[in-house]
C-alpha cells in the first residue's frame, strides 16, 4: 500500500511505498502502476514505478496535485495475485574482452571469478523497474557475498549489450551509455526494439530473469 | 543511401551546433525508460507555428546557439523564427536581415543563414506546411540518446535534405510584437530530500549564486557555486525522474533534469523547478547566473496559470 503522497514539484505524485527494496514492496508499485495505466486517466502524463516508489507525473493544466491525488487516493487497485511473470532467457558472453570489471570484482567480492559467473547464471533474477535509458533493466538479487560498488570513476562509454553488477542488483545497458556498474558479460540479445511501438523492452517490471552463459562463437553466430 | 527529393526541399549546407526536429513531445513513456523530449522551450516553438498557420503542434526545428544555414528550393515557401535570433536571408541579389516574431516568404534559391541565438540558448524555426517526418509513439522529437524520432533519432546533419510534401495554400506574412524576457531568479518547490541537507547547505542554495556551467544540454544543466553540503547520503534508492528535479551528487554540484533526462536517478532531489519557470530556465546560457528562490506549492500553480494564460494570449494576437 501507498504509505504517503507528496509532491514533487507542482506536477507530479511522489507515491512512497515504504523503505524497503524487496520484490514485496516492488510487486505492490508495479500493481499500482499497472491498475492507473489500465484507467487510462487522460490527465497524466508518465508513470514511473521504481523500486519503492510511484511518480505520477500530470498535465497542469487538466488538474493538480490536490485533485489528483484524491483520484488516486480513491481508486482501487486489484490485489489479487494476478502479476504475470514472464520468464525470459538472457545469453551472456563472458569473454575476456567483454568482462571489462571482472578482475575489480575479483578483488573486490575476494572471490574467484568461476565462483562469481557461477553466483550469477541460472539464478532467477526479479525486474524491479526499466529505465535510466530506454529499455535498461534494473534486476536482482545478488546474493550478498556479490554486493560491489560502483567504479570510483564511471565509465564515458559502457559498450552496448555490456550486463553489469552493483550492489544487490544486476543490468543490461540497452545502448552505450556512460555508466558506473562493473562489466562480467555482454549479450548479443537485442533488449530494447524502438521499432515496436507496443512493448519495446523485451523486460518489463514483474519479469523473472535467467542469464543463461554462451560461448564467444555462439555469441558470434547471435550478432549475425 | 539513396536520398529523396521532394519537389520542395531544404538542402542542409551547416546543421548546425545541436539542430533537432522537436514537438510537443511523447507521453507515458517513463516506465519504458523513455523520457518526455519535445520542445525546450514550448511557448516559442508554438509561436513559430502559428505565425506561419501551421497546426500549433506541428514539428518544427529546433537550434541551439548557432543555427542552420538552409538553401531552398521549391515553389514559395513561409516561414517564421523565434526566440531571440540573429539571422540572414540571402536572395539572388540582396541580403536582408531577418526578425523574430515575422512570418516571411522565401523563394527558389534563397538561402536562410540562422547564425546565433542572442544570450540565449534555443530558437525556433517553423516551416509553412508539412515536413516529410517518421513519428514514433505519436511524436517526432528527435531523442538522440536513444535513437528515436525524426531524422533516424539523430541531429541533423550537413548535406542532408528536409523534405516539405506540402505546403500551406496561405502565404500571409504574419507579425507578433513580443520580446523574451529574461530572469535570474528560478523559482522551486522544496524536493523530497530537501531535509538531506544541512542548514548550511539549505542556505547555500537558496542564498547564493550559481552559474550555469558548459556541461549544459538537452537532458540536464549542470551548475556550478559553493558546494551544497549533504548531511544524510549522498545517494538514495534510484527512483523516477522529471524534468526540472534538480538532484545534488556527492560533489555537492547541482544538475538540473532537461527534457531529454535520463528517467531514473539516485541522488537526493533538492528541489523542483516550478512549471512556470521552465522555459526561462532552459534559456539561461553557459555563463548565465541563476539563484532560486522558494515558492509553494499553490503560488506555484497560480504562476503556471498567469504563464499560461499570457502563452494563450500571444498565440491569440497571431491572426
Amino acid at each position: 500500500m501507498i504509505k504517503n503522497i507528496l509532491n514533487l514539484g507542482d506536477a507530479a505524485l511522489y507515491c512512497d511505498f515504504g523503505k524497503e527494496v524487496n520484490r514485496k514492496t516492488n510487486t505492490q508499485v508495479i500493481r499500482y502502476f499497472k491498475s492507473i495505466q489500465k484507467e487510462n486517466i487522460a490527465s497524466i502524463n508518465n508513470l514511473s514505478p521504481s523500486y519503492n516508489k510511484l511518480i505520477i507525473s500530470f498535465d497542469l493544466k487538466k488538474t493538480n496535485f490536490k485533485d489528483l491525488k484524491k483520484l488516486i487516493e480513491n481508486l482501487n487497485i486489484t490485489n489479487e495475485d494476478d502479476l504475470e511473470n514472464k520468464k525470459i532467457e538472457i545469453p551472456v558472453c563472458c569473454d575476456e574482452n567483454f568482462a571489462l570489471d571482472i578482475v575489480r570484482l575479483e578483488n573486490k567480492l575476494n572471490l574467484k571469478r568461476e565462483k562469481i559467473y557461477e553466483n550469477f547464471f541460472n539464478k532467477e533474477f526479479f525486474c524491479y523497474m526499466t529505465g535510466f535509458i530506454a529499455g535498461m533493466p534494473f534486476l536482482g538479487d545478488l546474493s550478498e557475498n556479490m554486493r560491489a560498488k560502483r567504479l570510483e570513476t564511471p565509465r564515458v562509454k559502457v559498450p552496448k549489450g555490456s550486463v553489469a553488477l552493483t550492489e544487490q542488483f544486476a543490468n543490461i545497458y540497452t545502448f552505450e551509455s556512460p555508466g558506473g556498474w562493473n562489466v562480467i558479460g555482454n549479450s548479443p540479445l537485442k533488449i530494447f526494439d524502438s521499432s515496436k511501438e507496443v512493448s519495446p523492452n523485451l523486460i518489463n517490471p514483474g519479469d523473472i530473469v535467467l542469464f543463461k552463459e554462451i560461448s564467444k562463437n555462439q555469441y558470434e553466430s547471435y550478432s549475425e | 543511401m539513396k536520398v529523396t527529393v521532394s519537389k520542395n526541399y531544404f538542402q542542409v549546407i551547416r546543421a548546425g551546433i545541436n539542430t533537432t526536429f522537436q514537438d510537443e513531445g511523447r507521453k507515458n513513456l517513463y516506465h519504458v525508460g523513455i523520457p518526455f523530449s519535445g520542445a525546450m522551450d514550448k511557448r516559442n516553438y508554438l509561436l513559430s507555428n502559428k505565425l506561419v498557420g501551421n497546426k500549433i503542434n506541428s514539428p518544427a526545428l529546433e537550434f541551439a546557439y548557432q543555427g542552420p544555414l538552409l538553401k531552398y528550393f521549391g515553389n514559395k515557401i513561409n516561414i517564421a523564427i523565434t526566440g531571440d535570433i540573429n539571422f540572414k536571408i540571402k536572395k539572388k541579389d540582396i541580403t536582408i536581415d531577418g526578425n523574430c516574431y515575422q512570418s516571411l516568404n522565401l523563394e527558389n534559391g534563397d538561402e536562410l543563414d540562422i547564425l546565433s541565438t542572442n544570450k540565449s540558448v534555443y530558437g525556433y524555426l517553423a516551416i509553412g506546411g508539412q515536413i516529410d517526418l517518421k513519428y514514433q509513439w505519436s511524436s517526432c522529437s528527435t531523442n538522440t540518446k536513444a535513437m528515436i524520432g525524426a531524422n533516424d533519432g539523430k541531429k541533423l546533419e550537413n548535406e542532408q535534405v528536409i523534405n516539405i510534401s506540402k505546403l500551406n495554400n496561405q502565404l500571409m506574412e504574419r507579425k507578433l510584437n513580443y520580446i523574451n524576457t529574461k530572469i535570474e531568479n528560478i523559482r522551486i518547490i522544496k524536493g523530497t530530500n530537501f531535509d538531506y541537507f544541512s542548514d548550511k547547505g539549505k542556505k547555500t542554495f537558496l542564498e547564493k549564486e550559481f552559474i550555469v556551467s558548459k556541461l549544459t544540454d538537452r537532458m540536464g544543466m549542470r551548475l556550478e557555486g559553493p558546494k551544497i553540503e549533504n548531511i544524510i547520503d549522498t545517494n538514495i534508492k534510484s527512483e523516477g525522474l522529471i524534468k526540472g528535479v534538480i538532484q545534488v551528487p556527492a560533489d555537492g554540484n547541482p544538475i538540473v533534469m532537461l527534457s531529454d533526462h535520463g528517467t531514473i536517478g539516485g541522488y537526493p532531489k533538492i528541489g523542483v523547478v516550478i512549471s512556470a519557470d521552465y522555459e526561462k530556465l532552459v534559456q539561461l546560457s553557459p555563463g548565465s547566473k541563476i539563484k532560486f528562490k522558494q515558492v509553494d506549492l499553490s503560488s506555484a500553480e497560480n504562476l503556471f496559470k498567469l504563464y499560461d494564460l499570457e502563452t494563450q494570449n500571444l498565440i491569440s494576437q497571431i491572426e
